[in-house]
């Protein structure tokens, strides 16, 4: 393991400057046999400690091909959306007497990279890692990623040496769709390099099917299969998985053409009908995303009357937005995909009806005369958020033909974040009346952390402080219920519920494109944030 | 002599002063804190305390500003509140590749702009004078990162003989070294070219104008003898504008090293902009404004060496 030699680099590169009359062109680099070269959107390698930050796509590259849960995804179809399946436990089951204790048999015969066993302790030892805040290896990082994702675990503890006792704050039907953001790394190796995470993420073990070999800030992450990893099924394909952090999307397009790398993350889509004139594969798949409008619900805010929000749902033209992004989003009508049992069957089926939207605004007591005037949050980038400028400014002139009166406070990322973990009123909102920031769709867990009334700001994150008691009422049932029948129906309802409520303004889901050359084979695009990277080849 | 570069550098002293509470004022500013980014929203305000707590984030300002200027004089530049690592080892790397892109560009575009503006001035009113000036004037005028691009487009992606980014395999060769450094040297490069060959070619005219020079050729002296006299009258000023350009050249160009993904200082400052790491983004200005400094003190140094009246 080697972190970047910066005065070799340095003497390296001067005595090569100097003695470099000649320019050497010539071949391309050359390519190690089964490497698979990764060029991610991220501006810096997301942390390897085991718990990643850089959001989702942190996870995708930097979490489950390394380090693994309890429970992960499956993965290993685009056909339908992502679920759940056994991780580093072989079953669950919730207890009938006390609904808040869950018991997870644990995988027998798993082993860190670092050669070390995976446990009860180990797993209590990650628990403490990330609860206790007095333990010695408490990760402060770490723990407010994992318990801002998994924030009602109360208690845990070791049955025996594969039998796992965890204990929630109430009782909750979905927390093993938690439970796949808790990642579990390796005691041993976090002793071995002196018991401190900045030196464990130099080098890292999990166990998960790849392994960490090099983590150069700011450059790239080597990663060797593990081939010794539990499921024999899921040993990757590739010897070398090489990850490169470049956040400029025709940095990533030149990178490909140019065959410096095998795969980019979100090529830029008016690049994309070059690319696959070129020969290059456009990946692309429905994946749990939506890009939204976060309305806010406060008494000045015009979105706090349902009509204005189901008028702007119908006077905003999907299929052209569509076209904007080189079909690299598909519409959104609602919290989940449309034509999935989850999304039900809603009174309202927003298409483009500027007429609808007009007599909807008219009824609200707005008109030509009387134009809905709304400042909008959008920021310049980040995780999730697409194109946030054409597109919002698409938004804009579309809902001009209904009488909305638009305008923006663009902001950077960062604010953007400070204002949807504060309250809607308070001044880091910066008086708007909506965000516009991408958000999960995956499941259950998500339709509670977006729209339960117990979720508000700054608790929790449903930013518009929008409350439903017919929502509340199902969401409960759904969490202490222990019988998963009637339960995809119940969640459909919910889908119901918001589609007509209209807390949000649904726009599209991103179809997460991805770019790579005719060498990759065997990509499976998983409908989900996360991919499986296992059954990759490359020539 | 000793007394001039004495004062040179006390000078220096309140300036990096200034600049260090700037510094530390304006990252106050921003909404929010480190902590808004580092972890999200829905994180038990627990951790986030402890983690405010162990960057000294719940510290007056005053008194955060003063611990890390403490053990700033110390040689302890603190740790990144995102990367857990020391900042000096972050800095020291990315430092250490911008000057890989700003000595070589550099020499590249203060040797192209000093012989292109004597050229230019020599040759004035001819064809060569607008060449050379147009080339000057286009070197100054396009943007850094549409050159860029075109240039990867050209070398990288059509003809494909030189790599579109980054600096290549630790354990490469020299050539595959060198080959990542060709096309952002050239990028980097044509702003320096552009300003010290307008600036060569005006001083070289001002000095031919003047009346010593007709008297050394009045007097027959060759005309290299007189090349010289006019190159000792125009370094001066030269060096003051290479000094500062040099000086913007360590900053790193955010523009250059992101088309290029080239992990410089510009890039790590820019990163610690939006990430709102202070300990970094702190240092590392500091770092470069005293380097800024210290370049500045050398060329008045050498520009006082050529020309003794300056040191009064």
């Amino acid at each position: 393991m080697t972190r970047s030699q910066p005065l070799k680099r340095f003497s390296r590169g001067i005595a090569t400057a100097a003695v470099g009359a000649a320019f050497a062109l010539g071949a391309a680099s050359a390519q190690a046999e089964g490497t698979l070269r990764i060029a991610m959107t991220a501006a810096d390698v997301p942390s390897t400690t085991g718990m990643p930050n850089n959001g989702y796509e942190g996870m995708r590259f930097l979490g489950y091909p390394i380090f693994e849960g309890l429970v992960l995804w499956d993965l290993s179809s685009a056909d339908t959306l992502a679920d759940i399946e056994p991780g580093l436990a072989t079953s669950w089951t919730q207890s009938a007497d006390d609904p808040t204790k869950w018991t997870f048999k644990l995988r027998q015969g798993v082993t860190f990279h670092d050669g070390s066993p995976f446990n009860a302790d180990a797993a209590i030892w990650n628990l403490e890692r990330y609860y206790n805040t007095d333990s010695p290896q408490f990760e402060p990082q770490g723990s407010a990623i994992t318990r801002a994702r998994n924030p009602n675990v109360k208690a845990y503890r070791k049955i025996d040496d594969f039998t796992l006792e965890i204990t929630t704050d109430r009782p909750l039907s979905y927390f093993p769709y938690l439970l796949v953001y808790m990642l579990y790394s390796s005691p041993t190796q976090w002793e071995k390099v002196g018991k401190d995470w900045a030196e464990f993420a130099k080098a890292p073990a999990g166990t998960g099917p790849f392994k960490i070999t090099d983590v150069k800030p700011r450059v790239s992450v080597s990663l060797d299969k593990n081939a010794s990893y539990w499921d024999a099924a899921r040993v990757p394909h590739v010897d070398k998985m090489i990850l490169y952090p470049m956040p400029e999307a025709t940095t990533r397009l030149a990178a490909l053409r140019s065959g410096q790398v095998d795969w980019i993350e979100v090529p830029p889509p008016d690049a994309i009908p070059s690319l696959k004139s070129a020969g290059y594969d456009i990946v692309t798949n429905s994946y749990p995303h939506v890009w939204p409008w976060v309305f806010d619900m406060s008494p000045d805010s015009a979105f706090a009357d349902v009509k204005v929000r189901q008028a702007a749902n119908y006077c905003i033209n999907r299929d052209d937005m569509v076209t904007l992004l080189n079909g690299v989003a598909e519409p959104s009508v609602g919290f989940f995909k449309k034509g999935t049992a989850k999304f039900g069957n809603p009174k309202n089926a927003y298409t483009y009806d500027p007429a609808k939207a007009k007599a909807l605004l008219a009824e609200a007591g707005y008109g030509p005369d009387k134009p809905v005037k709304s400042k909008i949050m959008i920021s310049t980038s980040g995780s999730g958020q697409m194109l946030p400028l054409p597109m919002n400014e698409f938004l804009q002139q579309t809902l001009a033909e209904c009488n909305f009166e638009i305008d923006f406070e663009v902001v950077e990322w960062g604010t953007m974040l400070v204002a949807f973990r504060n309250e809607p009123t308070e001044a880091t909102a910066l008086n708007v009346d909506a965000l516009n920031i991408s958000l999960v769709s995956s499941d259950i867990s998500q339709m509670a952390r977006w729209f339960w009334s117990g979720n508000f700001t700054p608790k929790g994150s449903n930013w518009g402080h929008w409350k439903n008691e017919e929502y509340d009422a199902i969401l409960a049932e759904i969490q202490t219920s222990t019988d998963p029948s009637g339960m995809e129906a119940k969640i459909a309802r919910l889908n119901e519920i918001v589609v007509d409520e209209a807390p949000w303004l649904w726009i599209v889901h991103d179809l997460n494109p991805r770019a790579m050359s005719k060498d990759v084979k065997g990509f499976v695009s998983a409908q989900s944030w996360f991919q499986d990277f296992t059954p990759v080849t490359v020539k | 002599m000793w007394r001039f570069i004495g004062r040179r550098l006390l000078y220096a002293v309140p300036i990096l002063l200034g600049v260090s509470i700037i510094i530390f004022a304006l990252v106050q500013l921003a909404p929010g804190d480190v902590t808004d980014i580092l972890i999200p929203p829905e994180a038990p305000k627990e951790v986030a305390d402890i983690l405010r707590h162990k960057f000294g984030l719940d510290r007056p300002v005053y008194e955060q500003y003063f611990i890390w200027l403490g053990n700033l004089l110390q040689g302890d530049l603190g740790v990144s509140i995102f990367t857990n690592q020391p900042v000096g080892s972050e800095l020291a790397s990315a430092l250490s590749n911008t000057l890989m892109l700003a000595i070589p560009a550099a020499f590249l575009g203060f040797t192209l702009g000093a012989v292109l503006g004597v050229l230019a001035a020599f040759f004035r009113g001819g064809w060569l004078d607008k060449l050379f000036s147009g080339i000057a004037i286009a070197g100054v005028s396009l943007p850094h990162y549409w050159v860029g691009i075109v240039l990867v487009a050209i070398f990288a992606v059509t003809l494909n003989v030189l790599p579109a980014q980054g600096m290549g395999p630790e354990d490469g060769d020299v050539w595959d070294s060198l080959r990542h450094l060709i096309l952002p040297v050239i990028t980097l490069s044509l702003i320096p070219m552009g300003v010290i060959s307008r600036l060569v070619r005006a001083s070289v005219l001002e000095i031919l104008s003047q009346e010593f020079i007709s008297a050394l050729s009045a007097k027959g002296m060759a005309r290299r003898r007189i090349l010289f006299h006019i190159v000792k009258n125009a370094a001066p000023p030269t060096l003051a504008v290479m000094g500062l350009q040099f000086g913007y050249l360590l900053g790193g160009s955010i523009l250059v090293e992101t088309v290029y993904n080239w992990p410089g200082s510009g890039g790590l400052m820019n990163l610690a902009i939006f990430r709102r790491d202070v300990p970094v983004l702190s240092s590392t200005i500091l770092v470069l404004a005293g380097i800024f400094v210290a370049i500045n003190i050398l060329v008045d140094v050498l520009q006082a060496l050529i020309d003794p009246r300056l040191r009064r």
